[in-house]
């Protein structure tokens, strides 16, 4: 690794370090920087440990892990559909999420299981965006891109129509789903697996992306497999939005945001982007989901908005401050 | 020994068929001019060439093995291809983009050297754009452009070069030295060149081989200086060529 690539990750890192030591200090109960190290160390019982360890703390990795996952889904996806517009939701695949757990919450479900159908919603998605673009042998990026889209729009529907017969009781919850919000559950390991694996194995052909961006022939010719490496995109990124979406909905704008930001700041080497768009896209929803408990305490609002107010005007203020996205 | 031959290749693109039938050999130290006219399917010949598009019939062996089935990474390393335009997504400086041809010889964990990057800018030297390598794609003109993907070819390294109509968006100086110094320098190491040419001057300036795409998969092939007659040329291009002869050699016109 080169080392400015390696300075520009360590940069990040620090990021990541010092937004989470402000997710764990900041509350309705203040706890200062010495205290939240005290906390992460301490003896079990007092009350820093328990703010600390058993209600921010993994709040927050649940808010880095879904952060990171968009971010990277976002990266790979908007080099898969050669479009700097594609976010994690484009194939649909939270539109899927979302019409199941609904479904779920009108059934009453607890919420582990709503969860669950959020993923298998997602999963169903994936498999049928999947199946109908790749049609009659031929996969354009044309027709998964209208595809994914369509699908969207209909899940879309499906989701206004359940909002509309839901009784009251439920819309909240539902609403609140929709907007993107993190639930306190410890985070699983299995999702930090998923996001550590889907990580090594995105940087393992990141090269092979930096090819794939200037064309695919130009890529094939080059010796890249690009038949099985958007195969892998595919899955990769729908995994990754699978995941995020069980742990915390759909949220806006990070996915697409990030990566676009990352490329700004750093070049369009995926080597950096994919790295990056996870420590970036993390550290936002920490920062994201600590303003979401705090700016209107007690009262809490969802992180999507927020990621929305904070990635809005970073994104033009840099889009305006030469860039080389959007010019061709 | 460079070699590629096509063995009764029949091509075909949507309803127009572009050759039928076809053998020939092109061998190292040749170079071949494709022409025809609009719409007869030079690139998508090119592009079957290549081993990017699949032959409706016969084969092509590249160095006397199939074609189809070397894997990509050795096909890479042998032959290698300038596309009429490029894209870029998301345009990275001018230096990356000459890297991206080193892909083929880069191992996939290490990444480039400093010796690939030293390969980068002699190309860039050699299509005169070292001054630019910190640059974004983005800021390029379409010539400038159309000589990093020389340069990109150039680190390629392939014995084979395809180039779908390489002088495009090239100045006259950059047509007649960077394009003929490259030329030159594969057919003098024993590569081959196999080019489609729209300006069939420049084609005759630079090759020794003529394929004549005349539609309706009717081709011929043969050497330049028999195949370039007025007859042949009128009829390629369904407009009267003359022919002119000057103290520099021959050259044709459009009457």
């Amino acid at each position: 690794m080169s080392g400015s690539r390696l300075r520009q990750l360590v940069l990040l890192f620090l990021l990541v370090v010092i937004a989470f030591l402000l997710a764990l200090s900041v509350g309705s109960i203040s706890i200062d920087w010495s205290g939240v190290v005290e906390g992460l160390q301490g003896l079990p019982g007092s009350v820093d440990y328990t703010v600390v360890m058993q209600l921010r703390l993994p709040r927050a990795i649940n808010a880095f892990v879904v952060g990171a996952m968009l971010a990277l889904a976002g990266a790979l996806m908007q080099v898969l559909l050669r479009n700097p517009l594609a976010d994690p939701y484009v194939l649909g695949v939270s539109g899927g999420a979302a019409v199941a757990a609904l479904f779920a919450i009108l059934l009453g479900w607890q919420q582990g299981w709503i969860s669950l159908a959020a993923a298998v919603g997602a999963l169903l998605s994936m498999a049928l965006v999947f199946s109908l673009s790749r049609g009659r042998g031929d996969w354009s990026t044309t027709r998964l891109l209208l595809t994914g889209v369509v699908l969207a729009a209909g899940w879309g529907a499906v989701v206004s129509f359940i909002l509309a017969i839901s009784p009251d009781a439920h819309v909240r919850g539902m609403l609140f789903w929709l907007m993107g919000d993190i639930n306190e559950s410890f985070p699983g390991w299995l999702r930090i697996g998923v996001l550590v694996a889907a990580l090594v194995a995105a940087c393992g052909f990141a090269r092979s992306l930096n090819l794939l961006s200037l064309g695919e022939l130009r890529a094939e010719s080059l010796g890249v497999n690009t038949g099985a490496l958007r195969i892998g995109l595919f899955f990769l990124a729908g995994l990754l939005t699978a995941s995020a979406v069980t742990i915390a909905g759909a949220i806006g704008f990070i996915g697409l945001v990030v990566p676009h930001i990352v490329r700004l700041w750093g070049g369009s080497d995926h080597r950096l982007v994919l790295p990056a768009s996870v420590l970036l896209g993390g550290t936002l929803l920490v920062v994201a989901e600590t303003l979401a408990r705090t700016v209107m305490a007690p009262s809490q609002l969802p992180v999507g908005v927020i990621t929305a107010f904070i990635g809005v005007p970073v994104f033009l203020y840099l889009l305006r401050s030469g860039s080389s996205v959007g010019r061709s | 020994m460079t070699s590629l031959s096509l063995k009764g290749l029949g091509v075909e693109i949507g309803d127009t068929r572009v050759c039928h039938d076809l053998t020939l050999q092109v061998n190292g130290g040749q170079v071949w001019s494709v022409l025809g006219r609009n719409g007869v399917g030079k690139s998508t010949l090119l592009k079957t060439l290549a081993g990017l598009r699949p032959a409706m019939s016969g084969r092509i062996d590249l160095d006397e093995q199939p074609l189809s089935g070397l894997p990509r990474r050795d096909r890479a390393r042998r032959l290698g291809i300038l596309f009429q335009d490029s894209e870029t997504l998301f345009p990275a400086t001018v230096l990356e983009t000459v890297l991206t041809g080193r892909h083929p010889w880069v191992s996939a964990l290490q990444g480039e050297s400093h010796e690939d990057v030293m390969i980068a800018r002699q190309a860039l030297r050699q299509v005169g754009l070292e001054s630019l390598s910190e640059r974004s794609m983005a800021t390029l003109s379409g010539g400038e452009r159309r000589r990093v993907d020389l340069a990109t070819l150039i680190v390629q390294e392939p014995r084979i070069l395809l180039l779908d109509e390489p002088s495009n968006h090239l100045d006259l100086h950059y047509q007649v030295a960077v394009l003929g110094e490259l030329i030159e320098g594969w057919r003098s190491t024993n590569g081959a060149v196999i080019m489609v040419m729209h300006d069939v001057n420049l084609a005759l300036r630079f090759s020794d081989h003529l394929i004549l795409l005349q539609g309706e998969g009717q081709v011929e092939w043969g050497r330049a200086r028999e195949l370039a007659t007025e007859l042949r040329l009128s009829r390629l291009y369904g407009h009267r060529m003359q022919r002119v002869a000057t103290s520099d050699g021959e050259w044709f016109y459009p009457a």
